[in-house]
């Protein structure tokens, strides 16, 4: 047993949409995973769903082994930082270290101490009067303080400017590496967290898109041009993720363990980035079945 | 000690730019044997990567026997690559000139002469491994 999240046809709807569909997932310990997609494409949902602060209407989740949010001991076992890193405007950081220190078992006092004085901020202070990065970090030490074997982060840098984005990854990957913590953050721009993850999860329009490690989905991914070519006459161990194409030339992007041998294709690899955005520009199952894949050329 | 930085433009893995980095600063005498590298909690705490990429490059170092961790202590240079090729890149600087000169006399501009160079590079390397 070394998933940290294991979920099995899962799915949410809220009254008649459903914001997450048929998910099946297996992530193993010790990795960062950034869970990416469009704003509105599940993400939060998803999360919601493995901390427990949802019950999916279809499917399995489990974290860690256990239901998520099923005991004291399941709940000592996963942090969550919502979205924006909520913290409570009229409590002092002091206040918030000690409520932490009440509600968790497992606190880490000291460890607590020694991240606010780091960052140079005063116990005293309101946290309602700390900028948004302050504030982020203040969510991040009470995350960590709380000893969790798994951190889960919605969107932690996505309201932060760049220099506090740079410094909440670099603690949060200071957390990581003395920590031995599973880290699960979400993201709709990969450029920001590309460098911290090693896992990939990319979610639109409620489903999973693709998912896994990261150097073995870039070494697996490949950019081909050439002439124009019918897609549907490449070799059957290369899947197709996009294709474009203009009168005389094709540029495919597609998903293969083998290697490339037309000597007709140029290939090149592919950044994160790109994969990334060849996933969430790819039609979805419905667009696929009505649009020819390649007209017809006269 | 040294300190590694990330160009994010160049397409190269941030694991190995750290492995390139290690070499090129053992191939330019700035890291000794025996010297530490720095600890993985430093570089993510400096680089915001990914831990998982420090100790992949680390391992690799090590693999490639020239530097070696100790466990609770940190990793450390074992060999340098200051060694006796330094000597001959000179002479090798002189025939690549020359060389260099020819291409341009033939009519070659920049770009035909970088192609030519990575097709050849890549045809030899290839022709090594096979």
């Amino acid at each position: 047993m070394t998933a940290v999240l294991r979920a099995q046809g899962l799915g949410k709807r809220y009254r008649r949409r459903w914001a997450l569909t048929d998910c099946t997932l297996d992530i193993p310990t010790g990795r960062v995973v950034g869970l990416v997609g469009p704003n509105g494409a599940g993400k939060s949902t998803l999360l919601n769903l493995a901390v427990g602060t949802l019950t999916p209407t279809s499917g399995t989740i489990e974290v860690l082994g256990g239901r998520p949010a099923s005991g004291a001991a399941q709940l000592a076992k996963v942090g969550y930082v919502a979205q924006d890193t909520p913290t409570y405007a009229g409590l002092s950081i002091a206040d918030h270290l000690r409520l932490g220190a009440h509600l968790n078992p497992g606190w880490d006092g000291a460890l607590a101490q020694t991240r606010i004085q780091q960052l140079g901020l005063d116990p005293g202070q309101r946290a309602g009067k700390l900028s948004g990065g302050q504030r982020a970090q203040l969510a991040l030490t009470l995350g960590v303080a709380k000893r969790p074997e798994l951190l889960i982060l919605d969107e932690p840098v996505a309201s932060l400017d760049p220099l506090a984005r740079r410094e909440f990854l670099q603690d949060l990957m200071q957390a990581v590496a003395e920590q031995e913590l599973s880290v699960v953050l979400s993201s709709h721009l990969v450029s920001d967290v590309d460098r911290a993850c090693d896992y990939l999860i990319v979610l639109v329009e409620s489903r999973v898109q693709v998912c896994g490690d990261i150097e073995t989905l870039l070494a697996t991914h490949f950019r081909l041009s050439g002439p124009r070519r019918d897609p549907t006459t490449l070799p059957a161990d290369q899947q197709v993720i996009t294709a474009s194409h203009t009168d005389r030339q094709s540029t495919l992007l597609v998903r293969t363990e083998a290697p490339i041998l037309d000597p007709a294709w140029t290939v090149s690899e592919l950044t994160l980035e790109d994969l990334v955005l060849a996933y969430m520009s790819r039609p979805t199952a419905a667009d696929r079945n009505v649009r020819p894949v390649l007209e017809v050329q006269r | 000690m040294i300190e590694f930085h990330l160009d994010g433009r160049t397409g190269v893995s941030p694991y190995l730019q750290i492995v390139q980095q290690v070499r090129h600063a053992l191939r330019l005498g700035l890291l000794r044997q025996g010297e530490q590298l720095p600890t993985v909690k430093d570089v993510v705490a400096q680089l915001a990567i990914n831990p998982n990429t420090v100790l992949k490059a680390y391992r690799e170092l090590e693999h490639d026997g020239l530097v070696a961790a100790r466990p609770g202590v940190g990793t450390f240079v074992t060999r340098t690559l200051t060694d006796t090729s330094l000597a001959a890149h000179g002479p090798l600087r002189q025939d690549l000139q020359r060389w260099l000169a020819k291409a341009r006399l033939a009519g070659l501009d920049d770009e035909s002469i970088e192609a030519l160079f990575r097709t050849s590079f890549r045809s030899a390397t290839e022709a090594e491994i096979a």
